[in-house]
């Protein structure tokens, strides 16, 4: 069976809207991270890919298989989408295990991944209370038990974190984290991008229904060439190394750390930077104690890409 | 055309029946609950059992001599033909069968149903038997409440009427003219569910069609549930004035050939039904 999720030049007009445009992509098992702006087609991708929404051209698949064959597809997809709106009058536990009925298995079966799926998001001791009364954050946890409750293959994410407080937070993180390590694909789009950051093994880059990068952080980044990436270097005389640096003229910017104890520097040239920064620290003019990009994340490639304004640069 | 007809012969046996059959009926389950026990449907009890009311107070405060079983008979019929299917079945299925799927796309709960591992067509055709169960057991229940009712005032003559005239007869021609008209009008209102953002011009329309069925060329007055119940009726009601309209004769058709035009064009409206659904999509935004 195939193991990608697959967007072969996908296009969705919402009348004469545009809802995304010519969209090749191909994802890998994983975390991957939609990154963009409001309205910029995130939403529309997570639709069109589990079948709310049909494409007006190209096709998608997702480990081979479409929406159109439901009971295959939905018992591999979970989608926990942004709707925040459940079935009139259900209670928790009768939500997940109504959705779970419906996948064929027997009622201890169901029963059980109930249990597990509630107690997944810690949310066991509110099960039996009406979802009506629920908050935000509850709300959002009980959308992602009843996406994760049937074990699926692909988890589909559509701002997850909304409304969690942070230890909710931390822990969805967590969970996130380890559905990855399971080999899950795990497709999310979020807008706190510190956080997802930490756990996305790729990224998406997508702005008024555009496609504007893809693939793990660190390769987008130095895909960036028009900004050149910041270093940051912890050493013992940070002022020395900026001026040896700036001599042999390798540097187009300069800044002290807060703590006085480091220096972030901009290059353009990446590996010759490593290079002449190697050479100086054999010659042991300056003691460097770590090195570490300072811009190689999802937020600098988001604001270098999209800008803050939301429009691509 | 052999080989073809022996293709879908295997294509046919090799879909996961059972799979269906278990997620059709747990579908159903879960859609009765929302029907019958909701606060939101009391008023198609009251619609259903509204005149059961009114025949219950009549027996108990209206003497009933026998030589009056003929004209409670008539009363009977025209509440069934003059109320329940231009009125009460009519708004009844209205307002079940528009809500299994334009409600739930009002309330923003149908993704769950359409990212479940369900089939569109057995999410539709369940939701359509959940409907028809709860339309059905409203009405039919408070059609053998009337009946019951309105005979039980007569004592001896009525039970006699009943069990060694014509009633018992009458009461299950009731019943077939109810269980079919739950199932077209609900076919015909779940599909203008999918259709209209609001479906309530539309069954206005669906309304006027039928009132005026009767005096369109017979080819149209095929396009009508109400034209195929009428010559279900085991009682024939005369009506003067504006009711006139609604009960106009037409080209007699046998019992059976009607039961199966309604069930035939209920399968076609259904059909459409079946294709709509599968390209259906989720944009509560615009809906």
């Amino acid at each position: 069976m195939n193991d990608t999720i697959v967007f072969e030049d996908v296009s969705k007009f919402y009348g004469e809207v545009l809802g995304v445009n010519r969209i090749s992509l191909s994802i890998p098992p994983g975390i991957t991270t939609l990154v963009g702006p409001n309205g910029s087609g995130k939403t529309t991708l997570m639709n069109l890919m589990t079948g709310l929404v049909q494409p007006s051209s190209g096709r998608i698949s997702v480990l081979g298989l479409t929406p159109d064959s439901a009971p295959e597809f939905f018992s591999m997809v979970g989608y926990c989408t942004q709707f925040d709106f459940f079935p009139r009058g259900v209670t928790g536990w009768q939500f997940i295990l109504d959705s779970l009925m419906l996948h064929g298995m027997e009622e201890d079966m169901a029963v059980h991944l109930t249990i597990e799926a509630l107690e997944r998001v810690q949310l066991g001791d509110a099960a039996g209370r009406s979802i009506a009364g629920y908050s935000k954050g509850m709300r959002q946890k009980i959308r992602l038990a009843q996406a994760i409750a049937h074990h699926p293959r692909v988890l589909v994410l559509d701002e997850p974190l909304n409304g969690l407080d942070p230890m909710a937070r931390a822990e969805s993180i967590a969970l996130f984290q380890e559905l990855g390590r399971q080999g899950m694909h795990v497709l999310i789009s979020s807008h706190i991008l510190d956080e997802v950051d930490r756990i996305s093994d790729r990224v998406v880059l997508i702005t008024g229904g555009y496609l504007i990068a893809e693939g793990s952080i660190h390769q987008v980044r130095q895909e960036v060439h028009e900004k050149p990436m910041q270093v940051l270097i912890r050493c013992e005389h940070p002022e020395l190394l900026a001026s040896k640096m700036f001599a042999i003229n390798h540097c187009v910017e300069a800044r002290l750390h807060a703590d006085g104890k480091g220096v972030f520097l901009r290059t353009a040239d990446i590996d010759q930077f490593h290079t002449m920064l190697c050479g100086i620290a054999a010659k042991g003019l300056v003691k460097i104690d770590a090195v570490a990009p300072a811009d190689d994340d999802a937020n600098a490639i988001y604001q270098y890409l999209i800008g803050s304004d939301g429009s691509a640069s | 055309m052999q080989t073809n007809i022996a293709n879908l012969g295997k294509n046919l046996a090799q879909q996961p029946w059972g799979l269906w059959w278990i997620q059709a009926r747990r579908l159903t389950r879960i859609e009765l609950r929302r029907n019958l026990f909701s606060w939101k449907a009391s008023w198609i009890y009251f619609l259903a059992y509204i005149p059961t009311v009114i025949i219950a107070i009549h027996m108990l405060f209206e003497r009933h001599p026998s030589f009056m079983i003929g004209e409670d008979t008539n009363v009977l019929a025209g509440i069934v033909q003059l109320y329940y299917i231009r009125l009460g079945v009519f708004f009844g299925c209205l307002g079940i069968f528009s809500r299994l799927i334009r409600g739930e796309m009002i309330e923003r709960s149908l993704h769950f149903y359409l990212l479940s591992p369900v089939r569109r067509e057995v999410l539709l055709l369940s939701k359509f038997a959940a409907g028809s169960i709860s339309a059905v057991f409203l009405f039919c229940s408070a059609i053998v409440g009337d009946f019951a009712l309105m005979y039980a005032g007569f004592g001896a003559a009525g039970r006699d009427y009943i069990f060694n005239g014509p009633g018992l007869g009458q009461m299950e021609a009731y019943l077939l003219i109810v269980v079919l008209a739950c199932l077209g009008y609900g076919a015909i209102f779940l599909l203008l569910s999918m259709m209209f953002r609001n479906p309530t011009p539309a069954a206005m329309l669906v309304l006027g069609w039928e009132a005026i069925n009767p005096v369109l060329p017979s080819l149209l007055q095929k396009l009508s549930v109400a034209s195929y119940l009428r010559h279900l009726m085991p009682v024939s009601v005369s009506a003067d004035g504006i009711f006139a309209l609604l009960t106009v004769q037409t080209e007699p058709v046998s019992g059976w050939v009607a039961t199966l035009g309604l069930l035939l064009l209920i399968a076609a409206v259904l059909t459409y039904s079946c294709y709509r659904v599968r390209t259906l999509e989720i944009r509560y935004t615009t809906d």
